[in-house]
């Protein structure tokens, strides 16, 4: 019974604080300004629930993460001994195995190896060619913009096993490079394509400006144009990141030790006899810590990523 | 934007072509090449020509693929759209839960695929996962490693999961867009929930969504990682889809020439669709 009365004394308190410019707007005088703040205060009343659907949303997406991390504090018997909604006995056993050993962390490294180096090179591609397509029309322009979306929607397992022959001619398999290389494959139009977009936004006329006052290409593109687009290569490089980091098939067919990411090490454990579920846990947890580090500073503009650069 | 024609232009394309060719077109001649060959092992080919296109056109197996395929995709888009639009205009436009809805809904986005399957595939056990616990204790017969619908199920919940949060951020995008005058107007006419929806944000949104329909379609209809991990494309062939179907002929049992032309069917299928996207698009920035 408190409970509603202390609720209901709220939702007095409320009213009245948005009565005030309601009044406001009828000292003013007019009757449409009273309808119009009466249907604002209704409309303020729907949305004090606003929250139950985005956090509904978010239980249903946090859920399952939440388990992975439950199941990497626990040890396998009690994963697979008693069910239990959180560790009884947390134990780092699991986290502990896979820094200790070469074989697990190796993995991470090589990772982010090749994640950097695909990175470096697809951003430092599509620079010069993204702005090409924003400022110039030439032969061919809009062929090459519509070739390289394709390659964006190529499907990997066309190209895993003409990727293994290829790199095997070169003597390149198992090797980070042959990894970075191949997920250009994706990597560089998507980066294009988003980068075309943000470039776009920037008006020629601070590029005629620039040559007017003596700046030569090269100086002004990398004094003055591309501090301007500091934000699009951010979030070109944070796709770029994200695209590799998260691609398997390609990057499994590629390499055997050497080079080997965590996720692919992830799945030979799994196929191991006496699965051992915590350390499977933990490691999956670190492969989501990555993204959700740098995903702070893209929050703003991830869909116009997702969206290549296009919205 | 007033683009001046310039020739030139292309030195500073040509890196990007270079290095797309060496990843997409050498590796396309290979396969192109498989596909019109046969062999007996050793390093022996001959011409075969247009025979393993005819086996493949022929055969149940890769029609059956492609049905599951396009069952699935046209479930994923019958899902996801309607879902998304639904969060996104059900979010916050301003203060503190903005940036929270943000990254928590984009979380799931960067999680590689495998371990995606992994999430799901622990989450939906009988003994140890909590989906598949509650199911069990709640007295529902699941088990996605022996009945098909529920293996289908489970990889719908998890695709759902994984690249529903696409959808709402380009529909939440495409709703920030939107200047408050546009509210304005609509609350002096007395406009109702759903014409505000239908009138003003629908078609904001109309842009973003067609983003969103064709990413989510190809990327569908090119799922490999997170199925194959989870059921490895069973129980029997009930969700063995292009890709998984296309690896285990390549990888599996080696069979080149089948394989090859199969490659080449799927990506013809998929440069259409890229087609259709690009026209679509362009037409689109046309007519604005």
């Amino acid at each position: 019974m408190t409970d509603t009365s202390e609720a209901v004394v709220s939702t007095d308190k409320d009213k009245m604080m948005r009565n005030a410019p309601a009044t406001e707007g009828v000292a003013h005088g007019s009757s449409a300004d009273a309808a119009l703040a009466r249907r604002m205060r209704r409309r303020g009343e729907e949305s004090r629930f606003w929250w139950v659907v985005p956090t509904i949303y978010i239980i249903f997406l946090m859920l399952p993460i939440y388990w992975l991390i439950n199941m990497s504090f626990k040890s396998n018997q009690e994963i697979l001994g008693a069910f239990s909604l959180w560790p009884q006995n947390p134990t780092l056993r699991n986290y502990g195995v896979i820094f200790t050993d070469p074989s697990w962390y190796k993995g991470y490294i090589n990772s982010i190896i090749y994640v950097v180096m695909n990175t470096a090179i697809s951003i430092s591609v599509a620079l010069p060619a993204a702005y090409a397509f924003s400022r110039y029309r030439f032969l061919g322009d809009k062929h090459l913009f519509f070739w390289l979306l394709t390659n964006r929607m190529a499907p990997p397992a066309v190209f895993a096993l003409p990727f293994f022959q290829l790199y095997s001619a070169f003597g390149l398999i198992d090797t980070h490079i042959a990894v970075a290389l191949a997920h250009c494959l994706f990597n560089v139009p998507l980066a294009v394509w988003i980068l075309e977009g943000f470039m776009s936004g920037v008006p020629k006329e601070i590029d005629e400006t620039a040559y007017i006052d003596g700046y030569s290409f090269p100086r002004f593109f990398v004094k003055i144009f591309v501090p301007l687009i500091a934000s699009g290569i951010g979030v070109a490089a944070f796709f770029c990141f994200m695209f590799s980091w998260v691609e398997l098939l390609i990057a499994r067919t590629l390499t055997t030790t050497d080079a080997k990411p965590i996720a692919a090490i992830m799945t030979r454990t799994v196929s191991a006899s006496g699965m051992d579920w915590g350390v499977l846990a933990a490691a999956g947890v670190l492969t989501i810590i990555p993204g959700a580090l740098v995903i702070w500073f893209v929050r703003n503009y991830i869909a116009k990523g997702f969206a290549l650069g296009r919205v | 934007m007033e683009k001046t024609w310039n020739n030139k232009a292309w030195l500073m394309v040509l890196p990007v072509l270079v290095l797309v060719a060496f990843s997409a077109v050498i590796p396309l001649m290979t396969v192109v090449n498989y596909s019109v060959q046969d062999t007996f092992g050793g390093n022996q080919f001959f011409w075969a020509g247009a025979e393993w296109f005819q086996e493949m056109l022929h055969s149940d197996r890769f029609w059956a693929a492609m049905g599951r395929n396009l069952i699935f995709s046209a479930i994923i888009l019958a899902i996801q759209i309607p879902l998304g639009i639904f969060i996104a205009l059900n979010m916050p436009r301003k203060g503190w839960g903005v940036p929270v809805c943000l990254v928590l809904m984009a979380l799931p986005l960067l999680i590689p695929w495998n371990v995606v399957g992994t999430i799901w595939q622990v989450f939906g056990r009988i003994d140890i996962g909590l989906l598949g616990y509650t199911l069990h204790a709640l007295g529902f017969d699941y088990n996605y490693v022996n009945d098909p619908f529920d293996a289908w199920v489970t990889v719908i919940i998890m695709d759902v999961w994984h690249w529903t949060s696409l959808v709402v951020l380009l529909c939440y995008a495409g709703l920030v867009s939107i200047p408050d005058a546009f509210y304005q107007a609509a609350k002096i006419d007395g406009a109702s929930r759903w014409a505000v929806f239908r009138y003003i944000q629908l078609p904001k949104m109309q842009r973003v969504l067609l983003i969103a329909v064709l990413l989510r379609f190809m990327d569908s209809f090119m799922i490999y990682t997170e199925p194959f991990v989870v059921t490895g494309g069973g129980p029997g062939n009930s969700t063995t889809f292009l890709s998984i179907d296309l690896v285990k002929m390549a990888v599996g049992q080696f069979d080149l020439g089948p394989a090859a032309a199969m490659s080449i069917i799927y990506f013809l299928i998929v440069l259409l669709l890229s087609w259709v996207f690009y026209t679509v698009m362009t037409n689109y920035d046309v007519e604005k």
